[in-house]
């Protein structure tokens, strides 16, 4: 082979085999520290893997927040309006946690299907609502919707009651797309 | 009526951009040498129109209309003065008239300063910056206008501005952004004129450089000032998240970083050319991609506000448009540029010079870019291809980032020394010596007396490598510095010899030292501590011995809060006095945190009130930070170095002769 052309090949080789490398280790970190977002329902059915690093949201359940006494331990439930997942949590909760509003949390689901969450995630916006935990909302009101006309008087008395749920959660909702118009 | 003279004043720079963006250029083409000195006065009309509107909106939040949607959003009779100016651009709407309203100074600022410009360059500048224009007054009167009336049943009363954006950060920080990110749009624009026109030699990059370190300097202390305000405003001490709207901001940083010293080859020695011009489009277009990932609400992020996706529809074509015309006009002209040959053979260098080194530079600063892009886009691309909701954490980022900063540095030091064409690596060594000693033991030395107890556990590798790789870039400079100034026996008046491009360059990359010192030591030997207090309570964080003393309520002109105080002591000596508050903003209803600093150049104190627990009882965080401040100190360096190079005196030389050589004190300097 042509001298010039064999230190052009073993450039290319090298070139390639450090873009397979670069390209490697990319692939590896973005699964290393790429967290998946799970809905309490997926979670409590057990779809999700335990002890992993993950984040999960909802609506926080009105009077579900408690508080331990002599630290900074709390426990709160959120819901997608399928199913309710119970973090804990040790630490201070941003601003604009409070019930009925949207919360996301990061942190490991241990066996009882609690999620022990490292961080609750801030946003800054009273508006403001986390685009996952509004498509997982979204999503269980349309199915709500569908199991009504299929059930429709069975139904009647737990609709009353999470009917409401909903409608707080549709509330914020609308209210965020109409506070950006 | 305020409002609808904005209103109308707005179309009007709108139907001037129109005709600025294409009469320049034709005229350019057909050589009509009136219709190519018409770009110049529209620009400066534009600027007025979009004047007179900003004006108008900002009376409208000074007069408390509220039958303006926007107004009504994001103003209160009560909020500040001060504030209800800054409001202005507090959301969407306002903030896009803020950019176009910028992007009309610059292209007047382009209008008056580039008379000495061959016309054919300034006009095709001018028309590509009002096409620009036409882009966002479009997309302000389609889809975001801060006009909009809500008639006829206005409220008495407005909604009041988000309480994170009350406050001095939102005075300074998004102007000082915008300024950069649009200031990448003079970059851009004098890139596809060269396109276009096809000369692309040292000459151009001469007339383009002060205005691309310009937009870079703005860029440089955008992000400073927003990094610092995010520190002290959302009270939780973190100063960078790798958020996408950082990582929006830091992109076009990089790539701008990487072209101001592409467009230092160009100048000087003929060579980078097609890649400068890469990175000028590159640099605005991640621009814009920054605001379409802000403005869509696509990713979710900690600085997330209430979005409309249609919005980001429309930045998305918009982008695509500029990025795709740009890349398709650069893919035809490209290869006509890179086989110029402006100043003979001067574009070839050997495998160890200044060239290859500014190379390499270039080539780890993209690359940082790339794997940010890719950890910012991620999450998107998973979600569109259905493969989950996913977000990449700050891990991903640091493991690329920190070592790729690392290495950057490592080649600083030794970059100021090397010569044009081919260096010596024989003088690398020699010169190198000192500095490497000497950057050495300090680095093994210093994590001693920096950390609280001398023990192994306590000693920190980190701190190690950020000590050694900060005084080599600092040993490193003065070294250079030194020799320039007693070149023939150490004189002070050889300082004031020395160009202010080669003081800029010095200032700036010690801010760069400085500034990773911050980032290295803060991140060691931060401590923090999330703890239930009482009044009367006594604790110690890292030798500081805080006192929560009392809780008081105040009352603000639109808020209430409870203002905590506490004493921090050392040696059970009074250090100093923190007041921080928790808000509530009534109109809003919202509660903010507003911590209380006690700054020093060696730590800052940080105190803040989490939430009321039981009886008396607070959540408080109770932080010191050792070093912090020289993060921001050290952006301020960048800046000022940025400043230092636009301020050379031989970008305000009149005229100069295209075959002129750049031969100027910097190159001497390198001697």
């Amino acid at each position: 082979m042509h001298p010039l052309r064999k230190q052009r090949l073993q450039l290319v080789i090298l070139l390639v085999v450090a873009a397979a490398l670069v390209v490697g280790l990319v692939v590896y970190m973005l699964r290393e520290n790429g967290n998946y977002f799970y809905t309490p329902a997926q979670i409590i059915s057990g779809e999700a893997p335990q002890n992993t690093f993950l984040r999960a949201g909802g609506m926080v359940v009105a009077g579900s927040i408690l508080r331990s006494e002599d630290s900074l331990w709390v426990q709160f439930q959120v819901t997608d309006g399928i199913e309710t997942l119970t973090i804990e949590h040790t630490g201070i909760l941003p601003d604009l946690f409070a019930e009925g509003e949207a919360a996301i949390a990061s942190g490991k689901v241990d066996e009882n299907l609690v999620l022990q969450a490292t961080q609750i995630l801030a946003k800054h916006d009273e508006k403001y609502t986390p685009p996952e935990v509004a498509d997982a909302m979204n999503e269980a009101y349309k199915r709500q919707q569908e199991g009504y006309s299929l059930e429709d008087a069975e139904g009647s008395l737990s609709q009353g009651a999470e009917g409401s749920l909903y409608q707080d959660a549709e509330g914020s909702l609308s209210q965020g797309a109409e506070g950006s118009k | 009526m305020t409002a609808e003279f904005g209103h109308v004043a707005l179309i009007v720079a709108l139907c001037l951009s129109v005709v600025q963006a294409i009469v320049p250029m034709v005229g350019s083409f057909a050589g009509y040498r009136t219709w190519m000195r018409l770009g110049h006065s529209l620009a400066l009309g534009q600027l007025v129109f979009v004047a007179i509107s900003f004006v108008c909106l900002t009376m409208a939040f000074l007069q408390d209309d509220f039958s303006l949607q926007y107004v009504a959003n994001n103003s209160n009779t009560l909020l500040p003065t001060q504030f209800k100016i800054s409001a202005v651009w507090g959301a969407h709407e306002g903030s896009l008239l803020l950019w176009a309203l910028i992007l009309a100074l610059w292209s007047a600022a382009v209008a008056l300063f580039s008379r000495h410009l061959p016309l054919e360059l300034s006009s095709r500048v001018l028309s590509i910056l009002g096409a620009i224009s036409v882009g966002f007054g479009l997309f302000i009167l389609l889809t975001s206008n801060p006009f909009a009336r809500i008639l006829p049943f206005s409220p008495t009363e407005g909604g009041d501005l988000n309480p994170l954006l009350q406050d001095f950060g939102l005075i300074v920080h998004p102007p000082m952004l915008y300024m950069g990110y649009v200031g990448f749009s003079v970059a851009f624009a004098f890139a596809v004129a060269a396109l276009i026109g096809g000369q692309f030699d040292s000459a151009w990059a001469r007339w383009a450089r002060p205005w691309i370190n310009s937009a870079w300097v703005f860029l440089t202390i955008g992000i400073t000032l927003g990094s610092w305000w995010a520190y002290y405003e959302l009270g939780w001490g973190g100063w960078w998240f790798w958020d996408p709207v950082e990582n929006a901001s830091l992109m076009p940083w990089l790539v701008g970083t990487a072209l101001v010293h592409s467009i230092a080859v160009t100048e000087k020695r003929g060579a980078f050319r097609s890649w400068t011009l890469l990175l000028a489009i590159l640099a605005f277009s991640l621009s814009l991609l920054g605001t379409f990932l802000v403005r869509s609400g696509v990713l979710t992020s900690v600085h997330a506000f209430a979005n409309d996706p249609e919005r980001g529809v429309f930045i998305l074509a918009f982008l695509g448009i500029v990025v795709g015309s740009s890349l398709l006009l650069f893919a035809l002209r490209g290869p006509t540029v890179q086989s110029q040959k402006g100043n003979g053979d001067v574009a070839s260098y050997s495998g160890l010079s200044r060239e290859m080194m500014l190379l390499l530079n270039n080539v780890l600063l993209v690359s940082s870019m790339a794997m940010i892009l890719i950890g910012t886009l991620y999450p998107l691309i998973a979600d569109v291809l259905d493969l989950g909701k996913i977000s990449v954490g700050p891990p991903y980022f640091n493991f690329f980032f920190v070592p790729m900063t690392l290495g950057l540095m490592v080649a600083m030091g030794f970059a100021v020394f090397s010569r044009w064409k081919k260096t010596d690596a024989q003088l690398l060594r020699q010169k190198g010596m000192i500095p490497f000693l000497l950057s050495l033991s300090a680095a093994l030395v210093l994590p001693l007396f920096l950390a609280e107890s001398l023990s192994w556990e306590s000693y920190s590798l980190i701190a190690v490598i950020t000590l050694g790789a900060s005084f080599w870039v600092v040993s490193m400079s003065i070294e250079d510095l030194w020799q320039k100034l007693s070149r023939s026996g150490f004189r002070w008046h050889n300082i004031g010899k020395l160009s202010a491009s080669y003081w800029g360059m010095q200032c700036a990359h010690i801010g760069i030292a400085v500034c990773a010192l911050g980032v290295g030591l803060s991140s060691v030997y931060d401590v923090q501590k999330d703890v239930r207090m009482v009044p009367g309570d006594r604790l110690t964080v890292a030798g500081y011995e805080f006192s929560f003393d009392r809780l008081d309520p105040v009352q603000g002109p639109n808020f209430v809060a409870s203002r905590g105080q506490i004493s921090a002591y050392k040696n059970e000596r009074l250090v100093a006095t923190l007041y921080p508050e928790k808000r509530n903003y009534k109109a809003r209803n919202q509660v903010m945190t507003e911590a209380a600093i006690d700054p020093g150049l060696t730590r800052d104190l940080y105190v803040s009130l989490g939430e009321p627990l039981k009886g008396d009882a607070w959540a408080i965080r109770l932080h010191v930070k050792p070093f912090v401040r020289c993060i921001w100190l050290g952006g301020l360096m960048i800046g000022l170095g940025g400043l230092l190079s636009v301020l050379d005196k031989r970008y305000r030389r009149r005229r100069q002769p295209k075959t002129q050589a750049a031969e100027t004190t910097l190159e001497v300097a390198a001697q």
